[in-house]
């Protein structure tokens, strides 16, 4: 694993994005060819999104032949719900860039059959050729997308039934008001992350820091489900100085001291102008 | 990028960087525009995955709903009120004027006449949708003649009439005598009475019943006289202040509407306010918006001087002078009328109210769309609406006008 330690929020995000872009512009995607990039929500990739836009503003970045596939979404939240994940990502990303809305894959929530829709998208994942680069998140106790602790680590797109710890995190986004929160969600498996070809996890705040701790220097766990990238061949840790306040001094020098090898995935840019 | 036509075949419109009024603030959003109406981006985007098939660029400018004039006697020459034998002719003219104000919709009104005029003229005068030919007429203002002999304004005295019929004030023939008097009211929008004259209540309740609004203007009414017709259903105040009592401490008079207690609780009394700087002293403008905001509505209440230049002109029987903003009976310091453009009073307005540039805007769009009951398709930018908008700078000046999202006018 990587695990690049920035010094705040704001410049792990802009890390993140600098790479994503990178990425992308290396890649050089076309109508034959696309980039598949796996989507996280929540706050922890807000700042994330936004420079992706204004890099996409700037004439830098073009989405228009990049596949995205989200997480996760709730299940029996109105799709026009402003607290839906359908919702976040209209008004956070797709809204501001040029994404193909046809190459815009969500969960659906309210599908009649919540199993065939998990099917489904885990067939258009294989249509796609499958995810270059997956970037996501890791919860409080450890998860990754809503695979709560517990869930196999060789799982796919499956129902899941929320956990009391995430319910009580995104009250925040229903007015504090835990009977609002919806109980399941729809989300992509530990498995179906670990098939991609690229995974980056972007971890800030000092609430994470137990979770990375757990993630990246205790064993494979299925309680700390984002502990099974420690399998992954080509995983990222994106984090600021507060998410590793739980980590041994030693791996945090470690890294930091070979930040500069991380910085030339970010170092020069890349750009899509006068393409 | 067109959409995949799953809903429509339309062309989708897309106006970007621009700065759009919702939910009673700016904000930096594009606006959708698909079959002449506001279209919800994010249901086209997931159900439909479309997109626009092209886009407007705003240059950063205030996109808001188009004005509303709910009292516009007549403009460029033209005179509502004088039946020319083409008064419809007339109507399109000012109609097609009236975009360059950001006017997309209004009230040909009509001041106190003899029945043969409203006969002559009610029937030419029709609803409908504006476009590249217009704004739209939502229907005709009868401004008079049931109205205070007192309070007449520069109304003709010798037409105003009391609601006495065949059958006495008060009883049907109330009703009936209006029906005389007006002929048919079938592209009336509202009617401007006085509720102290006798025979009012049935009059009131009648109008209201056929969906046509009641406002209460050139009276002598008290406050109590003037609730009870609220109750009735009166929902607006002809130009507040003019032509009524002044406010008095002991009895506000219709004034005192911006503050009753007797409206009842699911209603809004709204009230017109001519603010070209002339007419209302901005103290009073500024006392009006403070004590009921949300009632305020904008007029121009424009003569038919408005939007001819600098001098004298002659017009029907008058000799007007235009001087600046003021419009006098040639050779006195009479005002005869108002000659102030919509978007002259949404300018003024904020400037002498202090408000803010959502209040002003809405004060020309949301209020009158809301008095009228229509504010479900005109007065805002929600989903659904029709694209009646305009483009204004930041000093909200008119840039552009669209109707149904069509460019009707640029600068």
């Amino acid at each position: 694993m990587r695990l690049v330690i920035l010094e705040d929020y704001e410049l792990a995000s802009e890390w993140a994005a600098k790479y994503i872009r990178n990425r992308i512009i290396q890649f050089k995607p076309t109508a034959e060819k696309y980039f598949t990039l796996g989507l996280p929500t929540g706050s922890t990739p807000y700042n994330c999104y936004e420079k992706l836009i204004d890099y996409h503003k700037s004439g830098d970045l073009s989405f228009k032949y990049v596949k995205t596939f989200n997480m996760d979404e709730y299940v029996g939240l109105p799709r026009a719900h402003p607290e839906s994940y359908h919702s976040y990502m209209w008004n956070n990303f797709f809204k501001h860039v040029d994404i193909d809305p046809a190459n815009a894959h969500i969960l659906d929530g309210n599908a009649q059959d919540l199993e065939a829709e998990c099917a489904i998208f885990e067939k258009k994942i294989a249509d796609a050729g499958g995810i270059d680069l997956f970037v996501g998140g890791i919860g409080p106790d450890g998860h990754i997308a809503f695979n709560e602790p517990g869930s196999s680590l060789v799982s796919r797109t499956r129902v899941k039934t929320l956990a009391k710890d995430t319910i009580v995190a995104n009250a925040r986004f229903f007015g504090n008001d835990l009977s609002k929160v919806p109980t399941m969600a729809l989300t992509v498996g530990v498995g179906t992350v670990m098939d991609a070809r690229e995974v980056m996890i972007l971890i800030t705040g000092a609430h994470k820091a137990f979770a990375l701790y757990k993630a990246i220097e205790d064993g494979v766990n299925h309680m700390w489900t984002v502990s099974a990238f420690q399998q992954h061949p080509r995983t990222i840790f994106v984090c600021d100085e507060d998410a590793t306040l739980e980590l041994r001094v030693k791996t945090v020098k470690y890294f930091k001291g070979i930040m500069h090898v991380h910085n030339r995935l970010v170092d020069p840019v890349l750009t899509m102008k006068n393409d | 990028m067109p959409s995949n036509k799953t809903v429509s075949d339309a062309p989708i419109t897309q106006f970007i960087n621009c700065q759009i009024l919702k939910d009673h603030k700016l904000h930096r959003e594009d606006l959708w525009v698909r079959d002449g109406r506001i279209l919800d981006p994010e249901k086209l985007f997931f159900d439909e995955q479309g997109y626009a098939d092209r886009r407007v660029d705003c240059g950063g400018d205030i996109l808001a709903p188009g004005f509303i004039d709910v009292q516009i006697n007549g403009g460029y020459g033209v005179d509502f009120s004088q039946p020319s034998g083409d008064t419809g002719a007339g109507v399109a003219f000012v109609a097609r004027k009236v975009l360059e104000h950001g006017v997309t919709s209004f009230c040909p009104t009509l001041v106190t006449s003899p029945p043969h005029v409203y006969h002559q003229v009610l029937p030419e005068v029709k609803v409908q949708n504006g476009g590249v030919h217009g704004a739209g007429v939502l229907g005709v203002h009868l401004e008079g003649p049931f109205i205070s002999l007192e309070k007449k304004g520069a109304h003709p005295e010798r037409f105003i009439r009391t609601f006495g019929g065949p059958g006495g004030p008060g009883g049907p023939g109330g009703v009936d005598h209006l029906l005389e008097v007006y002929g048919c009211l079938d592209n009336v929008a509202m009617v401007t009475l006085a509720p102290e004259l006798a025979g009012s209540q049935s009059v009131v309740e009648e109008l209201c019943h056929r969906g046509i609004r009641v406002s209460l203007g050139h009276s002598v009414a008290n406050l109590s006289q003037a609730e009870e017709a609220v109750q009735q259903g009166a929902s607006f105040i002809t130009h507040l202040f003019n032509a009524m009592l002044p406010f008095h401490h002991r009895d506000p008079g219709i004034v005192g509407l911006l503050t009753s207690d007797q409206i009842p609780a699911d209603r809004l009394v709204y009230y017109g306010m001519i603010a070209d700087g002339i007419h209302t002293n901005p103290a009073a403008l500024r006392i009006a918006h403070r004590a009921h905001p949300t009632g305020l509505v904008l007029v121009t209440d424009a003569i038919t001087a408005m939007g001819l230049p600098p001098g004298r002109h002659t017009l029907g029987q008058q000799v007007i002078e235009i001087q600046g903003l003021h419009a006098y009976v040639a050779g006195t310091t009479t005002l005869s009328g108002s000659i102030a453009t919509m978007d002259m009073c949404v300018r003024h307005f904020k400037h002498a109210s202090g408000c803010s540039v959502p209040e002003a805007l809405e004060a020309a769009s949301l209020h009158p769309a809301q008095l009228l009951g229509i504010s479900s398709r005109k007065g805002s930018l929600q989903y659904g609406s029709d694209a009646d908008l305009v483009l204004l700078d930041d000093q909200l000046n008119v840039k552009a006008t669209f109707i149904s999202g069509e460019e009707v006018w640029r600068k």
